[in-house]
């Protein structure tokens, strides 16, 4: 990948362009590798670190899968041998906070990376350095988490990590250290992300794109980068004060030293519920695209969608006491938190009613992504009214720490968020890749997954009702209950449930590598889209656009191919994509000065885990890891994002580097 | 001046809003800090009044000091603003001297807080004396550090400045520090009310 | 936000333009100053003298006008694009209204 794209005549294949970098703070040059692995290690290209996002999300995937599945063959049978009560405990908080913050978050921020430039028609994102910076330090956050399993233990404490579970009474392990400081830094990863994304769509809009003519997925996406921006701090807090108690002898969540308890739980959820918002709605994003491709229908209701994602957004700040309704609250704030966790089902109803009337009376094109997208809809409405029950007070303290509440949530991640995702997968491989993913296997993935999903979810209801709690390690025969149908009957169920659930994602992980090893090219508009990331070739080149494209509607893509015929009213076919792709070539910008790689964002990164591990095991290497961090920030100060004309063989023209920005 | 991340040559510079890609940014990382700071304050609200053996924030605050050093402080708000506006005018020799006084004004700050700190340690508040001890302490050290942060900030500036060597546009980057430092001056106005002057 | 977008044509030299008229005088910015300076000596004075019970109001009045004086004239947000406040002020009123929610479930305004 040159560091400038230059714009190159029709039908000539891009020659990257040997550049002689300066020396950035006196020290390094900048990278300059166009192939191999340092082409993919400095890269500020969204796209490449949107790939490498989607990668990782999907490796913590099939770790949290494990998990998972090792924690359903310890249930499958009464007495289980498979893990020991302490491995159990460490097992179900690890599954958790694995799918949470490294899978489900990191594949939200791969697609958003990805498609959030292209579908606003901008060549990167508003600072490029700041979204490398954030993958890399996903990166070095996830590995804090996870090596705890080969230090003396993971974490322990269930996701929420509640006091006195989370103190070192309870938890003598160093799992929750790295947790706690493994957390923090992927928060900053967040944060950042957040920053740039807000940017980005507020800035760096096409010509004619006003926020109203955006695409849906992008205006949930602008939703969910709000939500990390004031959330994270809320849990970064949180974490501090944990860490200071592991750490340094505080006494912020001990009872015994005259603390409340409630604190860290008031903390965590006013996190903790933007969060499941977080989760899902980039999801809703996803299907809010693929449902009127695949219905050939625009989205029903286009502002109802955006203004009740935006109001999710708002409603999702006053409602996080109801994960503490059986802690004692007292009658006025259960009555509040209750009140306003049943008004905010009405936003979400709102969607689930734009979703029908979209697909209402639509030619439906029954892909492996439409698949997705309409168990999204069916599964989080099953999920949305367990939802519902717990914002009754009374019902709730019933259902709480019992498996309703672990079907529940499993309900809208799994078959909310989750399937959204898949629907994302299928939909935006083409573009991604440029080839498409298998159908007829995609299908198969589907039913399994979805079959797979109810036979584990499902009878979590029942037994929940019944009354077996969450995170027991092990149930007996003579607790099970007397019938046929009694809780290790349903218990069975379910663990082979996630057997298949497991096939289904494997049948999606066979397809990738057979697409990858299938010679087929996609299609230039292989679903007949409607937005602008469907407006370029796949993949897109590294600055996206051969000309930026002015905006006349919400779905410009759609009115370039089509048109109302003014006589008879029908809607036409006035160009192919290959006609507006033609198009564009033909009127390629000139001048297209792309940000250039750079090293600091990893090294920046790289000092981060480095500070973790000082803080748990000697005080001097979190002094070296915070000398990195500083060297990295001159460094990265000093360096311009674009390399200056100068360094351009043949020197670039000279417009539009002499202003540099100092942060992206 | 805006945007410069990535250039389109046929469209100048301008970004959809028209404002700068780095302040809005800016903006956006003080908003999020507002939830962190009031994190932080919310937790010492709660636990000022637990003292345990220990001693009682009124035992342990030196008013006249404090109000001393939040003087400095705010100063230090006035000689940032002068410093902003030095560079707009695009005159370094103003805007380095400014600078250098806000900085030297911050780091006085960051002084006084190490002596009061130490102060109250003598007096036997340590970190984990009490719980009022630990929320004071993390509430008033991560301001500190913030300070500090900014302090380093505002004397790095002045030696790029010198050495011309500031990528991108000067002014733009001499605002966005001063909006920082304003914020962590901010930040002080409130704990010094909430904390200091409002005994439990 | 969206009228704002759609007025998009400042190019960079308009958005400067901009930079050198907003903001105040230097002697405007002193004056600020001085009557932040005032405000705290009256902070402080609650120390001394007794306000009997408007001790609390007044101290949190004074701690407000300080904020805003600081944030309006100092950081610009009165003369600047209404995009930058509603960015600081969604976090800071956003800050408030949870934490005084959160406060409130700890019973810290009845005690």
């Amino acid at each position: 990948m040159a560091i400038i794209e230059r714009p190159v005549p029709v039908g000539v294949p891009d020659i990257p362009a040997p550049a002689t970098p300066t020396r950035t703070f006196g020290a390094l040059r900048r990278p300059v590798a166009t192939t191999g692995w340092k082409s993919w290690v400095f890269t500020v290209d969204h796209k490449k670190l949107g790939i490498m996002y989607g990668a990782v999300a999907m490796f913590f995937f099939i770790v949290g899968g494990i998990e998972a599945v090792l924690i359903r063959l310890q249930l499958a049978a009464p007495n289980g041998k498979v893990l020991s009560a302490d491995v159990y405990n460490q097992m179900f908080t690890m599954h958790a906070t694995t799918m949470v913050f490294l899978f489900v978050m990191p594949m939200a921020a791969a697609f958003a990376n990805y498609f959030v430039p292209l579908q606003i028609g901008a060549r990167d994102v508003a600072f490029p350095r700041i979204n490398a910076f954030g993958f890399w330090t996903l990166v070095g956050g996830g590995i804090i988490v996870n090596l705890s399993w080969f230090f003396g233990g993971a974490a322990d404490g269930g996701w929420f990590m509640y006091a006195p579970n989370s103190g070192p009474v309870f938890s003598p392990s160093n799992g929750v250290d790295f947790w706690a400081l493994g957390l923090q830094i992927t928060g900053i990863a967040s944060l950042t992300g957040a920053v740039n994304l807000i940017v980005t769509v507020l800035n760096m809009r096409a010509p004619g794109m006003s926020l109203m003519k955006m695409p849906v997925f992008t205006w949930l996406q602008l939703v969910v980068q709000f939500l990390l921006l004031f959330a994270i701090p809320v849990i970064t807090v949180a974490l501090f004060l944990l860490s200071f108690q592991r750490s340094f002898g505080a006494t912020f969540f001990d009872v015994s030293a005259g603390a409340d308890p409630l604190l860290w739980q008031h903390l965590f959820w006013i996190f903790g519920h933007p969060e499941v918002y977080i989760l899902v709605l980039p999801s809703f994003g996803i299907i809010s695209e693929v449902l009127p491709v695949f219905s050939k229908k625009p989205l029903f209701g286009y502002p109802f969608v955006v203004f009740s994602g935006a109001a999710i957004g708002f409603v999702g700040w006053g409602v996080w006491a109801h994960h503490m309704f059986a802690s004692g609250l007292g009658p006025v704030s259960v009555a509040v938190f209750s009140i306003a966790t049943m008004a905010i089902a009405v936003p979400t109803g709102v969607k689930i009613v734009n979703w029908t009337m979209t697909i209402w009376g639509g030619k439906l094109n029954f892909t492996a992504a439409m698949h997705f997208a309409i168990g999204l809809v069916v599964l989080f409405t099953i999920g949305g009214l367990s939802g519902v029950t717990h914002a009754v007070a009374p019902s709730d303290t019933q259902q709480t720490d019992t498996y309703y509440i672990v079907a529940h949530f499993h309900y809208v991640l799994f078959g909310g968020a989750i399937f959204g995702l898949f629907a994302g997968f299928y939909y935006w491989w083409p573009k991604m890749f440029g080839k498409q993913l298998n159908e007829r296997l995609g299908k198969a993935n589907f039913w399994l997954m979805v079959i797979g999903m109810n036979m584990t979810f499902g009878p979590m209801h029942m037994i929940g009702l019944q009354g077996q709690p969450r995170r027991m390690y092990v149930w007996t025969e003579a607790r099970a209950g007397e019938g046929f149908f009694n809780l290790a009957f349903w218990n069975r169920v379910a663990s082979i449930g996630s057997l298949v659930l497991s096939i289904g994602v494997l049948l999606f992980l066979i397809n990738v590598v057979k697409t990858a090893r299938s010679k087929q090219v996609a299609p230039l508009d292989p679903w007949d889209a409607r937005t602008l990331e469907w407006m370029t070739t796949s993949p897109p080149k590294e600055h996206n656009f051969d000309a930026i494209p002015t905006v006349h509607h919400l779905d410009e893509f759609f009115h370039r191919k089509y048109a109302q015929d003014p006589v008879t009213h029908e809607i036409k076919q006035v160009a192919t994509a290959e006609d507006i792709m033609r198009d564009q070539e033909a009127n390629a910008d000139k001048h297209i000065h792309m940000p250039s790689p750079s090293y600091w964002p990893i090294i920046l990164a790289g000092g981060l885990p480095v500070i973790a591990l000082g803080v748990i095991y000697a005080i001097p290497v979190a002094i070296v890891g915070a000398a990195i961090v500083v060297l990295a920030m001159y460094g990265w100060s000093l360096e311009p994002s674009t390399a200056p004309d100068t360094d351009f063989d043949p020197p670039a023209s000279g417009d539009g580097t002499k202003e540099l920005a100092p942060l992206g | 001046m805006a945007d410069a991340a990535v250039h389109h040559a046929d469209h100048g510079h301008h970004t959809s809003t028209g404002l700068s890609n780095n302040k809005l940014g800016m903006w956006l990382f003080l908003g999020s800090e507002c939830l962190l700071f009031g994190g932080l304050i919310s937790t010492y609200m709660i636990y000022r009044g637990r003292v345990g053996e220990g001693p009682r924030p009124g035992n342990v605050f030196d008013i006249p000091f404090t109000s001393v050093s939040s003087f400095v402080l705010l100063m230090s708000s006035l000689t940032m603003v002068l410093a902003v506006a030095a560079a707009q005018k695009r005159d370094d020799r103003g805007t380095t001297l400014w600078l250098t006084v806000t900085g030297l004004l911050g780091a006085t700050f960051v002084g006084g807080q190490v002596y009061e700190f130490t102060a109250m340690y003598n007096e036997g508040l340590g970190f984990t004396t009490s719980l009022f001890g630990s929320a004071f302490y993390t509430l008033t050290g991560f301001h500190g550090v913030h300070v500090t942060v900014g302090v380093i900030m505002l004397l790095s500036l002045v030696g790029i400045i010198k050495r011309s060597r500031v990528p991108g546009d000067k002014a733009e980057v001499v605002e966005l520090v001063g909006l920082y430092w304003h914020f962590v001056d901010v930040v002080w106005i409130i704990i010094f009310t909430l904390v200091y002057l409002i005994p439990t | 936000m969206t009228t704002t977008a759609e007025h998009a044509e400042h190019t960079g030299h308009e958005a400067h333009d901009e930079h050198a008229e907003h903001g105040m005088s230097t002697a405007g910015y002193v004056k600020v100053a001085m009557i932040l300076a005032a405000l705290t000596a009256l902070e402080v004075a609650t120390y001394f003298v007794d306000f009997g019970p408007f001790f609390m109001p007044v101290l949190l009045v004074l701690m407000c006008v300080k904020f805003f004086i600081v944030v309006s004239y100092f950081m610009h947000l009165k003369f600047d694009n209404k995009i930058f406040s509603f960015m600081f002020y969604a976090g800071l009123f956003l800050a408030i209204g949870v934490y005084a929610a959160f406060l409130a479930t700890f019973k810290f305004f009845s005690a």
